[in-house]
């Protein structure tokens, strides 16, 4: 693939821990669209941030381990200083998102003027979803369509493109892994334009192995109901 | 029964502050007169230990020393809560401290203009 329409305009943007197996590969796909690939190296205790290099991505070391909501945060941060950026794309380093994906929610932001698009793994019918992370995702979905007030698919795609407008906005309190609903509840109250895209996620044995446990999904409903209690700062 | 509605109020207010999630300087001052008055009542207690059972009696309580129970545990609660506010303020502004080392040390772009970010300019190195 060659960098036509806006992709040029977009820094993609991997958190990483202890990436180092799969990162290059999925840098390396990425370069292949985008030109500007950032990767957070959070505190990664193996050669993670050598390969994202070699592979030609730019690394932003955390120097301990802050969570993949920092990460993150430091990685849409860290796009907004390239003026070239337009668009911000989330992306996981462990090689479950496609980058045609990444490519098409680009555009469409661009076609659709819209702030935000993120990706949706039910959206897409040929999407095969183990069972148990199905109705596990469509618990997060419901809690998620209800607090936030936006009629999504899909709660917890890492796969998403915001625009600079909307990425300057996003600013997370939980650095942990509730991020993934709280980025939601930011874009909801900012009152930004979201539009969802059919995505494929690609459940490696590697990614689910990286995958969370589905009871820290009560973690996560703790933080966030705590979260929801107190006054915005 | 009034040791019971102090007992419930004060378990009240301690799920006020974690679910407010924030030390305000109201706060300060309450914890510092809190502090003033429980060496002071330390003291007398010493001095005069059957004022503590008074006391019990007045509130409801049998004994003294289950009034002095009470009393410790709902000091160590707040005290629980108040560590962990200042950890979690600590926490953020770690993080934010952390971020902004980070991004100092970052790989540099050809399209690099971090040159206007304040703190994170002037550490160059020839490209």
């Amino acid at each position: 693939m060659t960098t036509v329409g806006h992709a040029h305009r977009a820094a993609v943007v991997v958190p990483m821990y202890n990436e180092g197996q799969v990162i290059q590969g999925v840098v390396r796909e990425l370069l292949g669209s985008f030109t500007t690939v950032i990767c957070v190296d959070d505190g990664s205790r193996d050669d993670s941030a050598m390969a994202a290099r070699a592979a030609g991505a730019l690394v932003v070391p955390h120097p301990t381990n802050l969570g993949q909501g920092a990460a993150l945060e430091t990685g849409i941060r860290f796009a907004l200083t390239l003026s070239h950026v337009d668009y911000v794309v989330t992306f996981d380093a462990d090689g479950q998102h496609d980058v045609a994906d990444a490519v098409a929610m680009v555009e469409r932001a661009h076609a659709h003027d819209v702030q935000v698009v993120l990706g949706s793994r039910f959206l897409n019918a040929s999407q095969h979803v183990p069972a148990m992370r199905r109705a596990l995702l469509r618990a997060a979905t419901q809690f998620t369509r209800r607090t936030t007030g936006l009629e999504l698919t899909d709660a917890h795609n890492g796969l998403r493109v915001l625009r600079r407008d909307a990425a300057s906005a996003v600013r997370l309190r939980l650095h942990g892994m509730s991020h993934a609903s709280e980025i939601l509840t930011v874009l909801a109250r900012g009152g930004f334009t979201v539009e969802e895209h059919p995505v494929t996620i690609h459940y490696t044995d590697y990614s689910r192995a990286k995958g969370q446990r589905g009871y820290n999904a009560l973690n996560i409903l703790f933080e966030l109901a705590v979260n929801r209690l107190r006054p915005a700062s | 029964m009034i040791i019971k509605v102090l007992l419930i109020g004060a378990l009240a207010v301690a799920a006020y502050v974690v679910l407010h999630g924030r030390l305000s300087a109201l706060n300060l001052l309450l914890r510092r007169a809190l502090m003033l008055l429980t060496v002071a009542g330390g003291v007398l207690a010493v001095l005069f230990p059957d004022m503590v059972t008074r006391v019990a009696h007045v509130t409801g309580v049998g004994r003294g020393a289950d009034l002095l129970l009470y009393v410790a545990c709902i000091a160590f609660l707040f005290t629980i809560i108040s560590l962990h506010l200042r950890l979690a303020a600590l926490r953020d502004q770690y993080v934010e401290l952390a971020r902004h080392i980070a991004i100092v040390q970052a790989d540099r772009s050809p399209s690099d203009d971090r040159a206007h970010l304040a703190g994170a300019s002037t550490t160059s190195e020839p490209q």
